[in-house]
């Protein structure tokens, strides 16, 4: 269609055997274990790091994800840390050296109420101030942005305006992690498949290594990075997290040619679209409501995403689903990230992403990076430490972060 | 989509329903005198088992009635249902 895609890559990284002990072992090969890695060799000079995958590289949300790319969060916290991810992921091809396909087409939040408008037009403000782009749109600025958004006031929930943040986009998923571990590999981490974390051994209050289905590994610093498994591995060291485990689906049509100019998201009526460079529809809504760890969900979740799509884009009428799928996202009470210290010395904590974590990939992999290298939250990180869920000082990002990812 | 028995009214769609989270999680006997962290995880923690999960569900659209389902978080399948108060 409109861009020819890069080769599929040959091998982009080596395939070692474990080794029996590392000074930093990062469980979870997705975007963040692996943006960590490439970011402590980089940053930190850290290079004796192993990535401990229990499946293949990038087989978890960060190849399942719909890779919104945006800033435009309420609360200053959540700017500084999604803002650094935009910032590197403007750079982020160069950095790497590897074709990300990172498109700044922009993104719309549509408003259908006028409660949303007025979330909407606070948020724009609170992101000016944040630094973040954005801007208000009436129905006819949208429509500019967006030529086959339906803003007849007919419709049961009419558009009434909409954020846009002209810096957003999307990206080509895969390659962003092929991207990462190309990176990490080189600087000599090593990615480790096929290989789970069983156990963690701990010893007066200090990991020692882990039990994994390849053996024992040492280690000096461990930090998690299992998205949708985080409880699971907590568990072995002991801890109980504030999160909860939930399918999250997502769907594409067959190819068609380029209709979809930009993202639009609207939580009021639960779907949001864009086109990937290909040319199929990508589209998704919010969690199914039960916890799940199967990587699937109910079809009437699709159902109702597609409706919402269809009133907003009648165009779309004669598109066909290709496929449908589900990822397990790690959902916080107050929508925001866990990503610090914890309770037991040299276990570190990077999770509670939930259904918005691509967008951060590099980021929390930076922030991540300095803050195992140094043992103390990165400045940006540090609004998100567990604690806070005790102390009460909560990110709350649900107007931002719903249907939206 | 999940196929749910509801103990008043038999199987029903999953779309009847509301779901409740964790089952058998009682109110503070006294919240005046839990920790701050102690009512932190009271808020906020929860279970989050891969694999048999006590959960409450509402029949929404039927009865109205909560109840409690012990289901496997894995592969959804419903293990054991019971009528109860939490
Ligand atoms: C359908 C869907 C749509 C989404 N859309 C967006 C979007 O548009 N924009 C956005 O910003 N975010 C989106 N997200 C969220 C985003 O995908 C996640 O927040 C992010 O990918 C999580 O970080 P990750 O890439 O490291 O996770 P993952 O890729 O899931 O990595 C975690 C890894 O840990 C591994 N693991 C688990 N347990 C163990 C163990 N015991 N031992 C070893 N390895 C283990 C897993 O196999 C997995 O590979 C979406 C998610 C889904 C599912
Ligand atoms: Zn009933």
């Amino acid at each position: 269609m409109t861009e020819v895609l890069p080769e599929h890559p040959d091998f982009l990284w080596r395939n070692p055997e474990p080794r029996r002990r590392y000074q930093v072992l990062i469980v979870g090969g997705g975007g963040h274990g692996l943006a960590t890695a490439y970011y402590l060799a980089r940053n930190h000079g850290i290079t004796d790091v192993a990535v401990l995958e229990r499946g293949w590289l990038a087989g978890g949300n960060v190849a399942r994800n719909t890779t919104v790319i945006r800033s435009n969060y309420l609360w200053p916290e959540s700017a500084g840390i999604y803002e650094q991810a935009l910032k590197l992921w403007e750079g982020l091809e160069q950095d790497l050296g590897y074709p990300l396909l990172f498109s700044q087409r922009g993104v719309l939040n549509l408003a259908h109420t006028p409660q949303d408008v007025r979330e909407g037009v606070r948020r724009v403000y609170a992101n000016r101030l944040s630094g973040v782009d954005a801007e208000w749109l009436d129905p006819v600025q949208a429509k500019q942005v967006c030529p086959i958004l339906n803003i007849s006031p007919e419709l049961r929930y009419p558009v009434l305006g909409a954020t846009y943040q002209p810096r957003g986009g999307i990206a080509k998923h895969d390659h962003v992690a092929w991207g990462f571990a190309r990176a990490a590999d080189a600087l000599g981490v090593d990615l480790v498949q096929h290989c789970e974390v069983t156990g963690i051994d701990i010893h007066s209050g200090r990991v020692t290594g882990v039990r994994t289905t390849r053996g024992e590994i040492g280690a000096e610093k461990l930090a998690l990075c299992a998205a949708g498994h985080s409880s699971v591995l907590a568990a072995m060291a002991g801890l109980r997290l504030p999160i909860q485990s939930h399918p999250l689906q997502a769907l594409v049509s067959d190819l068609l040619e380029p209709v979809q100019p930009t993202v639009v998201m609207s939580n009021t009526v639960h779907v949001y679209v864009s086109q990937a460079h290909k040319g199929e529809l990508v589209m998704g809504a919010g969690i199914d409501s039960y916890n799940g760890y199967g990587q699937r969900g109910g079809l009437h979740v699709i159902e109702r995403q597609m409706a919402a799509a269809l009133e907003l884009f009648p165009v779309f009428a004669r598109a066909h689903v290709l496929r449908t799928w589900a990822g397990t996202v790690d959902v916080t009470p107050d929508a925001s990230a866990i990503l610090g210290l914890t309770p037991v010395a040299n276990l570190y904590l990077n999770c509670g992403w939930g259904t918005g974590g691509f967008k951060a990939t590099p980021g929390a992999g930076w922030c991540y990076a300095h803050t195992i290298a140094h043992d103390e939250p990165h400045p940006l990180a540090a609004p998100f430490a567990l604690d806070r869920f005790s102390t009460g000082a909560l990110v709350d990002e649900h107007g931002a972060a719903a249907v939206a990812h | 989509m999940l196929l749910i028995e509801c103990p008043w009214c038999g199987p029903r769609d999953e779309t009847e329903y509301h779901y409740g989270g964790q089952a058998h999680v009682p109110y503070p006997e006294e919240p005046a005198g839990l920790t701050d962290e102690e009512w932190g995880r009271y808020l906020f923690v929860r279970e989050n088992p891969k694999g048999p999960f006590a959960e409450r569900w509402c029949h929404t659209a039927g009865c109205r009635r909560w109840f409690n389902v012990v289901r496997d978080t894995l592969t959804n399948e419903i293990l054991r249902i019971s009528t109860g108060s939490t």
